[in-house]
């Protein structure tokens, strides 16, 4: 893994969940349930993928290597790969897409709240037109929890077994982070986002009616490039086309 | 109600204001499970190049359609008639959505 300056390796960490989930969610494109359903998960991937662009764009400018945010998104393999591993997770079926959203989104909902403050200009404008989508991201899971966990005996089954599926991965978000730790008043340190990420979620899934699981083992090292197996497949298909014709556009 | 329309979630018609002092006008319509939700997806599918400042929306069912069978004692009476037309008026000038 290549050794970037502090502010570079926390942007990149930002700049690589928001490109990964956004992958994962446009492969719901002409598989979700209802036509209006693709079109929701469709607009949630790009807003994330503009917030990739944005961060990864900064990443190559603070890095100064000359890397833009096509070398940084299409020519990394996935040990470079700083995400955390929730956002590489395999969609599954619906609920667990929504019980990923939940978390995810609630996440980085306290993520860019908190770095409206942040000292960095171009991380602070960031956050302020992000917040605003991943208000919205948020919001578009819990209505989906709500109705799939207080629904009916199935759809309740369902949700719950999304939850279980997702939650392990769930402490990794919050692990202390060298790079933000390095960059106070820049960088959020992720521990401080649990308590509001914790009332917003608890809440959700006591109005759902759904248990929050408690797994017995969980995920570690995203940010340091330890990934699932799936990362590998994601970026084979995510990469294909830049790998194969370089510099290739339209 | 056939066998399609249980299983699939109900239409509703979708209503959006471009801007501040216009009137709503109907878009489209679109599926949804519940009115909350026709309100997300309707967002997602008719604003999101920013055309609009409030959405309504209205389970089509609810809506009492003229039949196109009963098209000329609706309208065409009203043809023949100027003097209900404000065709006499002059439009001050700067006046931009009458």
């Amino acid at each position: 893994m290549r050794t970037l300056p502090p502010l570079a390796a926390y942007t990149l960490a930002l700049g690589d969940d928001a490109l990964i989930l956004s992958q994962r969610l446009a492969e719901w494109v002409a598989r979700a349930p209802q036509i209006e359903e693709d079109v929701a998960l469709a607009n949630i991937a790009l807003d994330l993928l503009g917030q990739a662009r944005t961060l990864l764009s900064y990443t190559g400018e603070v890095e100064g290597a000359g890397r833009d945010e096509d070398d940084l998104a299409y020519l990394r393999d996935d040990r470079d790969l700083r995400n955390v591993q929730l956002t590489e997770i395999p969609n599954g079926d619906f609920a667990v897409t929504m019980a990923r959203q939940l978390v995810f989104s609630a996440y980085q909902y306290e993520l860019y709240t908190a770095l409206l403050d942040s000292a960095d200009a171009t991380i602070a404008g960031l956050a302020g037109k992000a917040v605003k989508e991943v208000a919205y991201h948020r919001d578009h899971a819990t209505q989906w929890v709500l109705r799939l966990g207080d629904g009916t005996s199935v759809s309740a089954a369902r949700m719950q077994a999304g939850l279980d599926q997702v939650w392990p991965f769930v402490a990794e978000l919050f692990d202390p982070d060298d790079a933000a730790a390095s960059l106070p008043g820049v960088a959020a340190d992720p521990a401080t986002l649990r308590p509001a990420w914790e009332r917003y979620v608890t809440a959700v899934l006591s109005e759902a009616t759904l248990q929050q699981p408690e797994p017995g083992w969980r995920s570690r090292g995203g940010r340091a490039g330890l990934h699932t197996e799936h990362l590998g497949h994601l970026l084979a298909e995510m990469q294909h086309l830049h790998r194969s014709h370089p510099g290739a556009t339209w | 109600m056939n066998e399609s329309s249980k299983r699939d979630w109900p239409l509703w018609e979708v209503f959006v204001r471009a801007r501040r002092g216009l009137s709503h006008q109907h878009v489209g319509s679109l599926h949804a499970p519940d009115a909350a939700m026709a309100l997300r997806n309707a967002r997602d599918v008719y604003t999101r190049r920013g055309e609009g400042v409030s959405i309504w929306v209205v389970p089509s069912a609810a809506i009492t359609a003229s039949s196109p069978d009963e098209k000329d004692q609706f309208f065409d009476p009203a043809l023949d008639k100027a003097y209900r037309h404000p065709t006499f008026y002059d439009v001050p000038e700067g006046a931009k959505h009458l």
